[in-house]
């Protein structure tokens, strides 16, 4: 019987089974962020155990609230900062060098084939995009992974989508994953890794994987993986070329991880894409999704571009194209928050910054801002948000507000009219 | 050590209740646990629920449906049970990471089937229900006025070994 990309992972990562199915993992990387490390390491303290397990497999990043907006948050700044300082973490990202974790740390190479990674953050499963085991945890894993380099997990099993068909012309990966958590609901994929293949994905970019992979959790997946290909080594090489001796090579040694043709699964979900429209969010789940057609003149206030789903520079590249030359209607406010200052470098350069600012939009800096109401643009009683985000939970982004979960250019075009409006129609 | 289970349940009869209804990021900037006691559950969405009201306040037991702490991995949302003296959830299923906290933080996520979630909701109706668990024996007994009702439940040796251990970070430190 062949093997899952998870399950040999699992197997070349098994660090102890203390007890049957409980499988404790060392780990490559553990990633931290401002809201939820400082309670880790405010305890690693109190037990006297200040220490981390390897500097240079830990990253660490203030993105949900940056600029800090008030004592609290600046608290949790200084936390994290005066910790990676204190610990000479090399890879620490604050003010002018910071940006969403999800979109900073594959941008920077942190994240290869095969390798285990956790967070004290849900959206963790980002990172399988790269063909890595890549997982949300609470504080006290991530606690724990700080001191030891360890995570204890009951073994996933694979739901394989098979992706088929041809995209339609303005139907993106952000429609895709909305779909697939339709068919999956927002627990089908509980305890179980998602495998996205197929020729849809082997053709998107790595940009549109992580936004694919960024979704496994809305679903309640513990990682949404992609197999590793030449688009993975393309990403990588700059960070890769000194390991390998061509991108063949790299490419060769990557394939180890692709799940074997004899692998099983527990379900295979075979979707052919070629008649799908875009998708947008209704209600308090993620699984609640529509047809753009039938969510169309859905009156909203706030449109947000951004976050570690959508805040990448394809994503805005795709907001622009609909934007170009048109303005944000009076009735709604635009805001875009460019993923990393990369990102932001890149769409300046590229003229899409003026376009966001000739439509009437706000641009913020890096930060997840709006997409969890904690610092910015949170929404008042009663209004609504056309959102690139991932979660639509009933005060998400502010108390009785509502969020349309959808793709760059569905929002774009609904910044234009003030209603959901899908943009091949204009 | 050992936290205390079982005592006096509400119940939230509804599937998919999600970590931002147990604990609003807002209060994510709270760097205590401490912190978050009086923002249980706030935003829950829940015909009849009072967030402020005496029968949560009372409550050491929490009864739910499907999916229970789904989305958000924030750890606050165990804790904010935690610091409110709620040491038992039991649910017909829950999202992974929220499960994992709840043993983490040496705390109890009992599973029970449909059926049976469906027969303590029920036992409402005879009065205020104190549930008591038997971690050993894996069973979950539930009274209400003059009626008594027992039910099995499995749990894995790694959770039991947490739960004993105090947590994850006691049973780490100790063994790795």
């Amino acid at each position: 019987m062949g093997k899952t990309l998870a399950e040999k992972i699992f197997e070349t990562h098994l660090k102890d089974e203390p007890f049957e199915g409980t499988k404790v993992l060392s780990l490559d990387r553990v990633l931290c962020h401002e809201i939820t490390t400082p309670v880790a390491i405010a305890d690693l303290e109190w037990r006297g155990k200040d220490r981390v397990f390897d500097k240079t497999k830990i990253k660490a990043v203030i993105d949900h609230v940056t600029p800090s907006k008030d004592s609290k948050t600046a608290t949790q700044a200084k936390m994290l900062r005066d910790w990676a300082r204190r610990h000479e973490i090399p890879d620490f990202f604050d003010i002018g060098h910071n940006g969403v974790c999800h979109a900073i740390f594959p941008e920077k190479g942190y994240i290869r084939p095969g390798f285990t990674a956790i967070m004290g953050d849900s959206h963790t499963c980002t990172h399988g995009a790269f063909g890595a085991f890549a997982a949300g945890v609470g504080t006290t894993d991530l606690e724990v992974g700080i001191l030891k380099g360890v995570c204890a997990f009951r073994e996933p099993t694979s739901i394989r989508v098979n992706l088929n068909g041809t995209l339609p012309s303005g139907v993106y990966s952000k429609d895709v994953i909305l779909h697939v958590i339709g068919q999956l609901g927002v627990n089908g994929a509980t305890d179980r890794v998602i495998e996205f293949r197929g020729p849809i994905v082997d053709a998107m970019s790595m940009d549109a994987r992580m936004t694919l992979c960024n979704m496994a959790i809305e679903a309640g997946g513990t990682c949404g993986v992609c197999m590793p290909d030449m688009t993975t080594v393309e990403y990588l090489w700059p960070f890769i070329q000194d390991e390998f001796a061509s991108k063949e090579a790299a490419l060769a040694d990557y394939s180890k991880w692709v799940s074997d043709v004899d692998a099983s699964y527990d379900k295979v979900l075979d979707i052919d894409v070629s008649d799908l429209e875009p998708m947008v969010t209704f209600d308090y789940k993620p699984d609640c999704v529509k047809p753009v057609s039938e969510m169309a003149g859905t009156k909203v206030d706030q449109i947000y571009i951004g976050s570690c789903t959508n805040g990448r520079i394809e994503d805005l590249r795709q907001a622009a194209e609909v934007l170009k030359g048109k303005r944000c209607t009076d009735t709604v406010r635009g805001i875009v928050s460019p993923a990393t200052p990369k990102i932001f470098q890149e769409a300046l350069d590229e003229g899409i910054i003026k376009i966001f600012m000739d439509a009437g939009f706000c641009v913020t800096n890096p930060t997840c801002g709006a997409c969890l109401g904690m610092s910015n643009g949170v929404l008042a009683e009663g209004e609504a948000c056309a959102a690139t985000t991932n979660r639509n939970f009933s005060g998400r982004m502010g108390k009785g507000g509502m969020v349309h979960l959808m793709s760059p250019s569905t929002a774009a075009a609904t910044a234009i009219t003030g209603v959901i409006t899908d943009a091949r129609t204009l | 050590m050992q936290k205390k289970f079982g005592g006096s349940a509400i119940f939230l009869d509804r599937s998919d209740i999600n970590t931002d209804e147990i604990i609003p990021a807002k209060y994510l900037t709270e760097v205590t646990k401490e912190a978050l006691t009086p923002y249980i559950l706030e935003d829950l969405m829940l015909d009849g629920f009072d967030a402020k009201g005496e029968k949560l306040k009372n409550a050491t037991v929490v009864v739910s449906r499907e999916n229970f702490g789904c989305g958000s991995s924030r750890e606050h949302a165990p804790w904010v049970f935690e610091v409110n003296d709620v040491h038992t959830i039991i649910a017909e299923s829950y999202a992974r990471i929220f499960r994992q906290n709840m043993f983490n933080c040496g705390m109890l996520a009992i599973e029970l089937p449909k059926a049976d979630i469906d027969q303590l909701i029920a036992l409402q109706q005879q009065g205020d229900v104190t549930v008591s668990v038997d971690l050993d024996g894996q069973a979950v007994t539930a009274k209400a006025g003059s009626e008594e009702k027992q039910f099995s439940f499995n749990i894995t040796q790694f959770d039991k070994a947490l739960v004993e251990a105090g947590g994850w970070v006691e049973f780490a430190d100790a063994r790795y």
